[in-house]
């Protein structure tokens, strides 16, 4: 079973009454400010009650993203962050954590240059687990999912409130992990979202899809991640986490030990309400 | 010098159905494609759909012409530049006067087309990219003339050497917003432009100005600036009764050079060169000619070539011509060039430069720097043809927008 299909099974045997526990998915970019400051970010998050991680690729083009992971991916860039830095981070990473669910994010360009293959066979041998790539609709992924699957790696798709029940049906075949739902129009760090019309489509998205749905965009405080986990199996949480990274540059071990410190608070009193919904 | 670079043939297929190009999603070859993010896929299914119907819509397509004829102006004139002609000494030099549009470029002719179907979509807000200022003047215009709001996005470093079309926009009525990301050219004015398009799906038509962008955009475009080559082939056939030898046109994202060329394809015996911004020269590495130094790439919501690193980040681009100056070309492009059928060649800032002033004062006719890329390679290619050899060099835009950026370059205050 893959470390996505295990933390997931493990969630729902810690069924708090009201239905499974819903996984909290921190976002944080590779790299952002320092390099310096992700391993140790990661560990922090995982105490603090994360229980599976999206990991950032940057990208110099992000289109799909609002202002705050912009400036993520353009501050990660400044250091010359490759996928190969990713690589190391997550093989770092699995040295002494080798059950927390690791998810790469980014876009597809970075991922083609050097070829699906060879990707999927060195995320796979770092520890990777699932990828999602921004701008890989399913309609264009006839290689890029086989060569996932083939090394082990779920291939995580998006879906959006414009989703049809055909786009729906079309991903049911292809996903595995989880699907990620983005629940609202816009990219993100957008407004406030609305949980009613969150639950409505995430029912509708059930009929079709027997996957944990996790659900991101607008989830900025304890407050709207214990609503949404009480419609969904994961809450994901990134521009809010992201924003910390200019609280100082991070040069230092104690610029670096505040940014994780109040990135840690917020997952946990994000991890207390989800548990208490 | 103007560098001429070895094109490589990929793959040279037995006969090519060029109309057939894209399949149904997109692709020219490998090339094209809808690589976006679902929150744009029902947007773009939407656009697609609405597409295909006014294609064989004649009720559209008369609309379209009438258009193009009473508010752009057109047919543009084919005019031999004798004169030119005979300092190069060579072939015989046809401008196709895309200048004399109304709002001074080929842009508008895209602009009424994508206008035309907003308002059939029902969709009042307008949004667009634009790098020389000219697409974003272009569709100020159509939004103005049918009564659209209009927002404009416009890289800052743009905003400042294209200060007259920033300032034609704002008389138009569109809101002009300075993007400060990335490398604030023309590539990041897409990236936030598609922002906006996400954010605002349901009101919104996002007026893409090139033959890039994720499908329907490269085939959309291609067809609606088509009108140049069609015209073209018309007029030459009138005045000389016979096909041209050559075409040229610069190249950016493509969009004039790929409606010149498309329906001369099937012409075997028409050489075609598209000349893109050669910067400071290929050799120093600052310049925007993917098609003659870059590599296959995703970008923008297609596969194509463009300028990026070994680790698949996007390079930043230079060229003195903000219009040309972006990282990839439209998909169409990179297939046409790898099946060998249009050879991409580069001029430099300074054959840019140099061709402006000399069309402007053996012609009277002041080319903007975009178009002087495709002249300086045009007088060179006639160079090395026979008097009785005539080609066609588009002329997409006028030069007055420019002004300012060569008296800059040459020391000179207004």
């Amino acid at each position: 079973m893959s470390r996505l299909a295990a933390r997931f099974a493990e969630l729902k045997a810690q069924n708090t009454g009201s239905g499974s526990k819903a996984a909290l998915i921190p976002y944080v970019m590779t790299a952002d400010p320092v390099p310096e400051i992700t391993l140790p970010l990661m560990h922090a998050m995982v105490a603090a009650g994360a229980d599976i991680i999206e990991l950032g690729a940057p990208f110099s083009d992000p289109m799909a993203d609002g202002p705050v992971i912009q400036a993520a991916s353009e501050r990660s860039l400044a250091h010359d962050t490759s996928l190969h830095d990713v690589f190391s981070l997550v093989s770092e990473f699995r040295k002494t954590d080798d059950s927390t669910p690791i998810v790469m994010m980014g876009y597809l360009n970075p991922i083609e240059v050097m070829g699906y293959d060879s990707f999927a066979q060195q995320a796979s041998a770092s520890g990777i687990d699932g990828v999602i790539t921004v701008d890989m609709p399913p309609v264009e992924a006839e290689k890029y999912v086989p060569a996932l699957k083939s090394q082990g790696l779920d291939p995580v798709f998006l879906l959006a409130p414009t989703s049809t029940e055909e786009r729906v049906k079309k991903l049911a075949g292809l996903a595995s992990g989880f699907v990620y739902y983005v629940s609202l129009k816009g990219v993100t760090g957008a407004a406030t979202l609305d949980v009613g019309a969150v639950e409505e489509k995430v029912a509708q998205i059930r009929k079709f899809i027997d996957l944990p749905i996790g659900v991101g965009f607008g989830i900025s405080d304890a407050e709207s991640a214990a609503k949404v986990s009480r419609c969904s199996d994961a809450v994901v949480v990134g521009s809010a986490i992201v924003k910390k990274m200019t609280l100082n540059s991070g040069k230092t071990e104690q610029e670096r030990s505040i940014i994780i410190k109040e990135i840690s608070d917020i997952l946990s009193a994000m991890r207390a309400a989800m548990d208490a919904a | 010098m103007t560098q001429l670079i070895d094109n490589s043939v990929k793959e040279k297929p037995q006969s090519v159905d060029y109309a057939s190009m894209p399949d149904e999603h997109g692709h020219f070859g490998i090339y094209g494609g809808v690589f976006a993010s679902e929150t744009l896929m029902q947007a773009l299914d939407e656009l697609r759909d609405a597409y295909e119907k006014i294609k064989t819509d004649d009720d559209f397509q008369k609309q379209f012409d009438a258009d193009l004829a009473q508010y752009v102006g057109r047919p543009s004139p084919l005019y031999l530049a004798e004169r030119l002609s005979q300092q190069v000494g060579g072939a015989q030099i046809y401008l196709k006067r895309e200048d004399l549009n109304h709002t001074g470029a080929h842009k508008i002719n895209n602009t009424i087309g994508q206008g035309l179907l907003a308002k059939m979509m029902g969709k009042n807000r307008i949004i667009a990219e634009t790098g020389a200022g000219q697409h974003g003047v272009a569709s100020a215009t159509v939004a103005a003339r049918f009564g659209m709001e209009c927002i404009v996005y416009m890289g800052a470093e743009d905003i400042e050497r294209q200060a007259p079309n920033v300032y034609r926009m704002k008389l138009l009525g569109a809101k002009v917003v300075a993007v400060e990301s990335g490398s604030k050219t023309l590539k990041d004015a897409l990236n936030e432009a598609m922002r906006d398009w996400v954010t605002n799906v349901d009101d919104t038509f996002y007026i893409i100005g090139t033959v890039a962008g994720p499908h329907p955009y490269p085939a959309m475009v291609r067809d609606f600036q088509a009108i140049i080559g069609r015209e073209a082939k018309v007029q030459m056939q009138e005045q000389c009764g016979c096909l041209p030898d050559a075409l040229v046109a610069c190249v950016g994202g493509g969009s004039n050079a790929i409606g010149l060329f498309h329906p001369f394809l099937e012409d075997e015996s028409v050489a075609m060169y598209g000349v893109e911004g050669g910067g400071l020269g290929i050799e120093t590495g600052k310049h925007a000619a993917p098609l003659c130094a870059g590599s296959s790439g995703v970008l923008h919501g297609n596969r194509t070539y463009m300028m990026e690193d070994e680790n698949g980040q996007i390079i930043e681009t230079h060229s003195v011509s903000a219009g040309l100056d972006y990282p990839g070309v439209g998909p169409e492009h990179s297939w046409l060039k790898d099946i060998g059928r249009v050879n991409y060649v580069a001029a430099t800032d300074d054959e840019a430069l140099e061709a402006f002033h000399t069309l402007t004062q053996v012609e009277g006719i002041i080319p903007a720097l975009e178009s002087s890329h495709a002249i300086a390679y045009g007088m060179k290619l006639a160079a090395s043809m026979k008097p009785d050899q005539r080609i066609i060099i588009n002329l997409s835009g006028r030069g007055d927008k420019d002004i300012n950026t060569i008296a800059n370059i040459e020391g000179i205050k207004l």
